[in-house]
């Protein structure tokens, strides 16, 4: 399991600062919900935490190691809006399968039946519906077996029901005892899932405490302007 | 204009007659382009795939210089293949001067920055969508250029279709270094040059319109693939 701990991260272009001396440490066993306004940096903060991008300044450790590619290889990342690659359903799985060399077929059904996408397997993926392209999404993000999974807003634009899949789907993996990092703007799946919070804003760590006290006892004013729907500027 | 109907007449009934000649003429010319399309696509889509994802010093120089390759004079490259496959050439000893194969490489020439130069372009914008999650995956190098190659064939197909295009309808290269050789080294734009300066027109006449109509329904069979094929997997 990988704990992350983060010192003094920082992002800045051109003079502005979008991630602003970061100080955090999560827990590997977390269900670790980040929310915050739009523009607080939550989707920026995943994609340092993930190496996709490097801080201007600032570490990140995981097991108390500098991000390097081999902890990316035990991590996953689902994007807001999934990117699916031009092929069936079967063949965005396979892909990923292919990269870790797993035994493809036997494996591949299973993944894609604990998503209910088996019958779709021979669909192109970009035929599906946006909550099927997610829960596609999701599934390939699983099949690399991640320890850590970072989750941008995946059921942002979606129904209830394709919500509640993903919400499903999300939780089993973490029961199987994946990291997930998630973010979301929506309070009550943050409250049905979460079992800390990171709350930002402005590029600055305001809160990061139990789900619980977040939300009974919050901290700071932007949290409290945040839950209670009024503007924070 | 008198002359040109009578001439367009003599071109049909030449087409469509089954002529041996004009036959072999097409076949030898289809055979010289479309081997110089293949090899230049085997080539020229791994190079236009590794110049869209990567990043080195000195990539905009490389990139102004295969988009300039474009647009290479035929003369020009005929010459340069004729000095190397000569008799006193590096290339010499092979014999290939005056043979279809040397046709073939000075169309590769010809055709692979173009084909570079255009599946570059397609594939980097594909790549700017797959860039974060490939890394995310942490897709190596080699897999990422064959994964966006083969997720961008249907507007690859385009990109070949525009090298076929200019591979059959040039005529400077070939003529060069094949030397229009009857039975042997003679396609279809040496052998309309041939015709016209004889004034044989009728010949000529019916030797453009097979290779319009060859270009014409290459250009159709491969949209029609790409329509069809492309609608099947929604790309």
């Amino acid at each position: 399991m990988l704990s992350l701990k983060t010192k003094e991260l920082t992002l800045k272009y051109d003079k502005i600062c979008y991630i602003n001396k970061i100080n955090l440490i999560l827990e590997p066993k977390h269900f670790t919900v980040v929310m915050g306004a739009n523009g607080a940096g939550k989707s920026l903060l995943l994609r340092l935490l993930h190496g996709l991008i490097n801080p201007t300044y600032g570490t990140i450790y995981w097991n108390g190691n500098p991000m390097n590619s081999g902890i990316r290889k035990q991590q996953a990342m689902v994007f807001q809006r999934p990117v699916l690659l031009r092929r069936s359903v079967a063949a965005n799985i396979d892909f990923v399968l292919g990269l870790k060399n797993s035994g493809m077929q036997d494996k591949r059904d299973e993944i894609l039946e604990n998503v209910g996408l088996l019958e779709f397997r021979k669909h192109p993926a970009r035929m599906l519906s946006v909550g099927e392209q997610q829960r596609l999404a999701l599934a390939r993000a699983l099949a690399t077996e991640p320890e850590v999974i970072f989750l941008d807003e995946p059921t942002a634009s979606l129904d209830p029901a394709s919500i509640l899949a993903i919400e499903k789907i999300v939780k089993n993996a973490h029961t199987d005892g994946t990291k997930i990092i998630f973010i979301t703007h929506e309070l009550g799946q943050a409250k049905r899932l979460a079992d800390d919070i990171v709350f930002l804003h402005q590029g600055k760590l305001i809160e990061h405490t139990s789900a619980t006290s977040f939300f009974d006892n919050p901290s700071s004013e932007p949290a409290r302007a945040y839950l209670e729907g009024r503007i924070i500027l | 204009m008198q002359e040109f109907f009578e001439a367009t007449r003599l071109a049909f009934a030449l087409a469509f007659s089954g002529d041996a000649d004009l036959i072999e003429i097409i076949l030898l010319s289809l055979r010289v382009s479309l081997t110089a399309m293949l090899v230049a696509c085997i080539i020229g889509f791994p190079l236009g795939a590794l110049l869209a994802i990567s990043r080195f010093t000195g990539r905009g120089p490389v990139l102004v210089i295969i988009n300039a390759l474009m647009g290479l004079p035929p003369v020009v490259v005929g010459l340069i293949v004729y000095l190397h496959l000569s008799r006193a050439g590096p290339m010499g000893s092979f014999g290939l001067l005056y043979t279809p194969t040397a046709m073939i490489i000075a169309q590769i020439i010809l055709i692979m920055p173009i084909i570079a130069a255009l599946s570059r372009q397609v594939i980097e914008d594909l790549h700017n969508e797959y860039a974060e999650q490939f890394r995310s995956f942490s897709v190596p190098r080699s897999k990422a250029v064959r994964a966006l190659i083969w997720d961008g064939r249907y507007s690859l197909l385009t990109v070949a279709l525009a090298g076929f295009g200019r591979a059959i309808a040039e005529v400077g290269a070939v003529i060069i270094v094949g030397g229009n050789i009857d039975h042997l080294t003679r396609v279809m734009t040496t052998a309309i040059a041939l015709e016209t300066s004889k004034g044989d027109l009728p010949l000529a006449l019916a030797l453009g319109f097979v290779l319009l109509f060859l270009a014409l329904a290459v250009n159709a069979a491969v949209m029609s693939l790409r329509i069809t094929t492309g609608r099947i997997s929604n790309v």
